[in-house]
């Protein structure tokens, strides 16, 4: 059973925004990709639109694609993942999370309720 | 899509099924691939591979038959030995790749690749059609393979089988044996690298020896990590490293053509391949910077021209950094060479390196 979190802004595509601008992908996700080996993290200082692809994750079978949820420019980027990709299977709310968004534009997300509707729905 | 005795049991125990060979199968339990992976290289798994196609091939010119439609040569197989072989066209691209089994004087089973099952019967049976003396049964539909792998496999299995000497049975080999009364043919065979067995099964007793098997200790692998293993292992894949457009020489299975026997399908233009030389060939490569996947250009550190295309490739489990098999230009095709592996756009040295990637250490 997929872990959703309160007070999240969840995309179709999976990703969460914190209010503090934090991005990562969902449980849901990571759980689908299976074991992550590989994060190609966006650079930082990049000014990005919701909706642009700005990294990459690779689990041992497949290669996807990360977007950001948000418009903003990306301050941080959780260097950990270099050595310890798998922290996005352990902790995809916490210590798994993949950049950070300064001034992030949250338009059109979806509420926690919604995205564990669209996730359990399917 | 084709379901095998055992998709029921995967999906009650929370597998991730995909498509693979037009079959449903597990591609990963719970525990996820790495787990399963490591699981194999240390202890042992058990794998559900009845996606995989069974023909018999019977007649008093079975064996004279199958040296003329395959590359090496079933003939000389004594009975219950085993034979890795690839069948081509007569261009010289490859049908598939195939186990061949004497099962008896007159009686050999041809083990093909799922995907592969329409296609290879459509193949064989349309040689066939000029033989006498050979008759060809598709059983795939009901049987059931169980591949159990890993150093433990042998003490997992030896207390559960009868009427079969397990610590006997030798790499390639074969033999008819019990286990909980279901009559099975014990194969000391497998795709991963590691000492293990196949089981052939018919499929109504596949479930209850899975059960056995699972009661007994083993933990079930996907295909995900069938496919990590098999790469370190440098096990071909149909598709990958193998196919239509390349042949057994160019995938460096030269060791299964066998020249000496007399005429065979593919034989002028493989032999012809070999005389001229080869202009590519399949490597190894090793990667640091980033990972390699299927169809990914490779290119040369002089001039970044492409020069080749990776086949299969990976973070390698074992090992921990990124592996892939390339069929490059045979200039470039040398140990110790740096090579460019374009990912995203953005351009990663690759090394040539020896395979097999890994190499279990043998008993004794």
């Amino acid at each position: 059973m997929a872990e959703f979190k309160e007070g999240l802004h969840y995309t179709r595509d999976h990703e969460w925004l914190s209010n503090e601008g934090r991005v990562g992908i969902t449980d849901y996700a990571q759980d689908s990709l299976g074991d992550v080996v590989f994060v190609e993290l966006p650079a930082v200082d990049t000014k990005v639109k919701a909706g642009d692809a700005v990294g990459v994750i690779e689990s041992v079978k497949s290669v996807s694609d990360l977007y950001s949820p948000a418009a903003g420019t990306i301050v941080r980027v959780n260097q950990a993942l270099g050595e310890k990709p798998e922290l996005i299977n352990q902790d995809p709310y916490g210590e798994g999370w993949i950049f950070e968004l300064q001034d992030a534009a949250p338009k059109d997300l979806l509420s926690y309720k919604e995205y564990q509707k669209e996730v359990e729905g399917d | 899509m084709r379901n095998t005795p055992l998709t029921q049991w995967h999906r009650q125990h929370q597998a991730k099924m995909m498509e693979f060979g037009g079959f449903l199968m597990p591609i990963e339990y719970a525990v996820g691939i790495l787990q399963e992976h490591a699981r194999v290289r240390s202890d042992l798994g058990m794998f559900d591979v009845s996606h995989m196609g069974e023909f018999s091939v019977t007649g008093r010119r079975s064996g004279e038959f199958l040296d003329q439609v395959v590359t090496n040569q079933p003939s000389i197989l004594a009975i219950g030995q085993a034979l890795y072989t690839p069948m081509c066209y007569p261009d010289g691209g490859t049908v598939d790749d195939l186990l061949v089994y004497r099962l008896d004087q007159t009686r050999f089973m041809v083990v093909v690749n799922a995907g592969n099952i329409q296609k290879d019967w459509q193949w064989l049976t349309g040689v066939a059609q000029e033989w006498d003396g050979v008759i060809l049964a598709d059983d795939s539909d009901s049987t059931g393979l169980i591949a159990l792998q890993g150093p433990k496999a042998e003490s997992l299995l030896k207390p559960l089988v009868e009427n079969c000497d397990l610590g006997r049975l030798q790499y390639y080999h074969a033999a008819p044996a019990l286990i909980n009364g279901a009559t099975v043919l014990v194969s000391r065979t497998g795709y991963t690298g590691e000492d293990g067995f196949e089981l052939y099964l018919p499929k109504e007793t596949t479930l209850p020896v899975w059960e056995t098997l699972f009661a007994s200790g083993a933990r079930p692998v996907g295909l995900g990590a069938r496919d990590t293993l098999r790469l370190e292992a440098r096990l071909p894949l149909y598709d990958h490293e193998l196919s239509r457009d390349i042949t057994p020489l160019e995938a460096g299975l030269g060791f299964s053509i066998k020249w000496d026997k007399g005429d065979f399908l593919g034989r002028q233009a493989l032999w012809e391949q070999k005389s001229k030389g080869l202009t590519r060939k399949i490597v190894g490569l090793r990667l640091d910077g980033g990972i390699a996947r299927p169809g990914y250009p490779v290119m040369s550190p002089q001039d970044q021209n492409v020069v080749g295309q990776v086949t299969s490739g990976t973070k390698s489990p074992t090992l921990g950094y990124a592996i892939a098999l390339a069929l490059v230009d045979i200039a470039y095709a040398t140990v110790g060479a740096t090579l460019l592996v374009e990912i995203r756009g953005r351009k990663f040295p690759a090394t040539v390196v020896k395979t097999p990637f890994y190499k279990r250490a043998t008993k004794n």
